[in-house]
């Protein structure tokens, strides 16, 4: 049986969820036995037009991209967005509170025009995805888990409950109750809470779930006195590009 | 008749991002010879504006995967500097440790994997596999033990959890410190094998007198968090004014801006701070970089990869003195913090400017940040390492070129590539990078 071809490819991102994969240490050697790679350009010199499985990270911010993805799509029997950027937008939707013009001269001044750029779209808002592993970073143990399901060619569900439900069984000490907000009640898990296991608070890198409990929210951030502008402004973080519309 | 070169090499492969190198020779004359940044530009710096100081390292951190740690040590100093706030003796100790982590895991990836491929004559580290199945098990083992390390210190490598302005959110039990000095000892028993190895890499002759600009302090550190700019032009100058250093400006084929200071170019990475640090370095580095053939002060860009090579030696070392130390003193657990978006004011915030100038595995990174009396940003500005060393590499290019054009294209282009390939670029970082471009012969 010949095996699968697969390709990685980038749009605007940090490049840490393929820096995640080659964190694999030895697996990735024994993936490597199940798998060619025809294209990783990080890692390789090779490149190829003819693979069927597509795994895509970072988000689409220029027509070049927008090109590039519609490519990688006609030909790729299957497409898997990894990463915040592809699956949502990621914090590259942070650009998106901002008229265009007023954040490329912010940063390049007078010579922003020779920098083109359209408001943040995840991977999904230009071309149909099949397979999303979500998270800034990838949580790894998920990875493997959505590749062995599209191997297979059989659905993977991302999990649609609150990062809380994690957390619990973690059994951390709840945020709220030391005085700080957290996006973990309206955040989709699957990450097994790695913020918070680690002290820190959920940002909500995974998309938010598809059904939050809007009012119990509320009434959470009303019992700690958390004003919803702070968590409204957290949100964006990582969820704004989901308003962005044709560019 | 003179001889005719276009090299267009688009998306250079085995770095960190988007980059084309473009090269035009027309009757033995150069015409043309840049280094295209075709990165999508991210506007972090503009992203960052009105947002709150506590975020800014959550946010810096996503500019780069592989230098995810340099940026967010960066972003807390220069957020700490702004505020007012001074770290404690152990909080400082433990980035350092985290400082190493990452300088390790960045080197041991560019000398396996992207560029021993060069060196050993294949096109990626797979084909290794097969040829060298030892190295590559040798090169991923070592990787997964930086990140494992960094995962017992701060959560995960790319993009910490743990370490945020004010301190760490988790720290290290007793038991965790000798989880991570058995990794270490493990890294230092693989490390002598990548010696050897390296030692069997020729590097391409090549020299250019440029100025070399690295952090220097007074103290007995090989710094990385500390000091103040140092150069081998000139005293040194205070990290506040970092401006009259990096003085940068934009060329249109690039979404990274350019640097330049005394010079047409200067150069940051190992190679700079090993030219002006050497004599901090530990004495088995300091021998192995006498073995190798590695002497301060090198004009020889190739062997950026062989000065990575030295520090590694000397950040493992330097970790191992590190936590030993931890377990002698005991780390004070009551240290912990969680500070979130400071909605316990449990950090005392106050107006501001800061700077944070921290040497990360390609160079010298700045952050710095102008702050409102609520902690939010008002401006923030980022300048990049690789994004200090474009204007170096294109005038690298440009002595290099005319003394080889007796080569074959191909030959041009591989050694174009592993020229730029030598200052480990991270695109992604200066916008992102990397591929040449032959136009016609």
């Amino acid at each position: 049986m010949s095996k699968v071809k697969v390709a990685f490819f980038d749009f605007a991102c940090c490049e840490g969820c393929q820096l995640q994969v080659a964190n694999m240490g030895e697996l990735l050697i024994d993936i490597l036995d199940k798998i060619e790679i025809v294209e990783f350009r990080e890692v390789m010199s090779e490149k190829s037009e003819d693979y069927d499985v597509a795994i895509v990270e970072g988000s689409i911010t220029t027509p070049h991209c927008l090109e590039r993805i519609m490519k990688i799509r006609s030909i790729a029997k299957v497409l898997i967005a990894y990463g915040s950027c592809a699956t949502i937008g990621g914090v590259n939707g942070m650009k998106n509170q901002f008229e265009m013009d007023d954040i490329a001269r912010s940063v390049y001044g007078d010579d922003a025009h020779f920098f083109p750029t359209r408001p943040t779209r995840a991977i999904d808002q230009v071309v149909p995805v099949d397979y999303y592993v979500h998270g800034c970073p990838i949580y790894l143990p998920e990875l493997v888990k959505v590749l062995t399901h599209a191997l297979a060619g059989i659905p993977y569900r991302v999990p649609d409950s609150a990062v809380c439900v994690e957390c619990k069984l973690n059994e951390n000490v709840c945020v709220y109750e030391r005085g700080v907000s957290c996006l973990g009640p309206v955040t989709r898990g699957g990450c097994n809470s790695w913020c918070i296991n680690n002290g820190n608070v959920c940002y909500g890198c995974r998309g938010m779930v598809t059904n939050p409990a809007d009012n119990a929210q509320r009434d959470v951030l009303t019992k700690y006195d958390i004003s919803l502008d702070w968590v409204e402004n957290k949100m964006m973080m990582y969820n704004k590009a989901k308003d962005a519309k044709e560019a | 008749m003179g001889r005719n070169i276009n090299v267009n090499v688009e998306y250079l492969t085995r770095v960190e991002g988007h980059g084309n190198i473009v090269v035009n020779v027309r009757e033995s004359q150069l015409e043309e010879c840049r280094l295209d940044i075709v990165e999508a530009p991210r506007f972090f710096e503009g992203m960052l504006r009105n947002r709150s100081i506590f975020e800014a390292q959550h946010i810096t951190s996503r500019i780069c995967g592989i230098c995810s740690c340099g940026h967010t040590l960066a972003s807390i100093q220069a957020a700490e500097d702004a505020i007012g706030f001074t770290p404690s003796p152990q909080t400082q100790k433990l980035r350092r440790l985290l400082m190493h982590l990452e300088t390790l895991d960045s080197h041991l990836l560019h000398i396996y994997l992207l560029v021993a491929p060069d060196l050993l004559g294949v096109k990626s580290f797979v084909p290794l596999i097969n040829t060298h199945n030892d190295v590559v098990r040798r090169a991923l083992r070592m990787k997964k033990t930086c990140n494992d390390i960094c995962e017992v210190l701060v959560g995960r490598h790319v993009h910490p959890i743990s370490s945020i302005v004010g301190g760490f959110t988790k720290l290290p039990s007793e038991k965790e410190l000798d989880k991570m000095l058995g990794m270490l000892r493990s890294l230092e028993v693989d490390m002598k094998p990548t010696i050897d190895l390296a030692a069997t890499f020729v590097f391409p002759e090549f020299e250019r007198d440029t100025e070399f600009v690295a952090l220097v302090s007074d103290t007995d550190e090989y710094p990385f968090l500390e000091g103040d700019i140092g150069t081998t032009d000139g005293p040194p100058i205070p990290k506040d004014a970092y401006k009259s250093v990096t003085n940068e400006f934009i060329v249109s084929h690039s979404s990274a801006k350019h640097c330049k200071n005394k010079r047409g170019s200067y150069m940051v990475g190992a190679l700079a701070r090993f030219n002006l640090n050497y004599d901090k370095l530990v004495p088995n580095a300091k021998d192995i970089a006498s073995a190798i053939g590695l002497h301060p002060v090198s004009k020889n860009p190739y062997l950026n990869t062989a000065a990575q090579l030295i520090e590694c030696i000397h950040c493992i070392e330097d970790s191992i003195r590190i936590i030993e130390d931890c377990k002698e003193e005991g780390v004070d657990q009551s240290e912990a913090i969680l500070v979130g978006l400071n909605e316990t004011g449990c950090i005392p915030v106050q107006a501001g400017h800061g700077v944070g100038a921290v040497e990360v595995p390609r160079g010298i990174l700045f952050h710095a940040y102008d702050v409102s009396e609520e902690g939010k940003i008002i401006t923030a500005n980022c300048v990049i390492p690789t994004g200090q060393n474009l204007a170096n590499i294109e005038l690298d290019m440009k002595k290099l070129v005319p003394e080889i054009l007796d080569r074959t294209d191909e030959e041009i282009t591989l050694s174009l590539e592993m020229l730029v390939r030598a200052y480990d670029p991270c695109i992604s970082c200066s916008a992102h990078f990397l591929n040449v471009e032959f136009k016609n012969r």
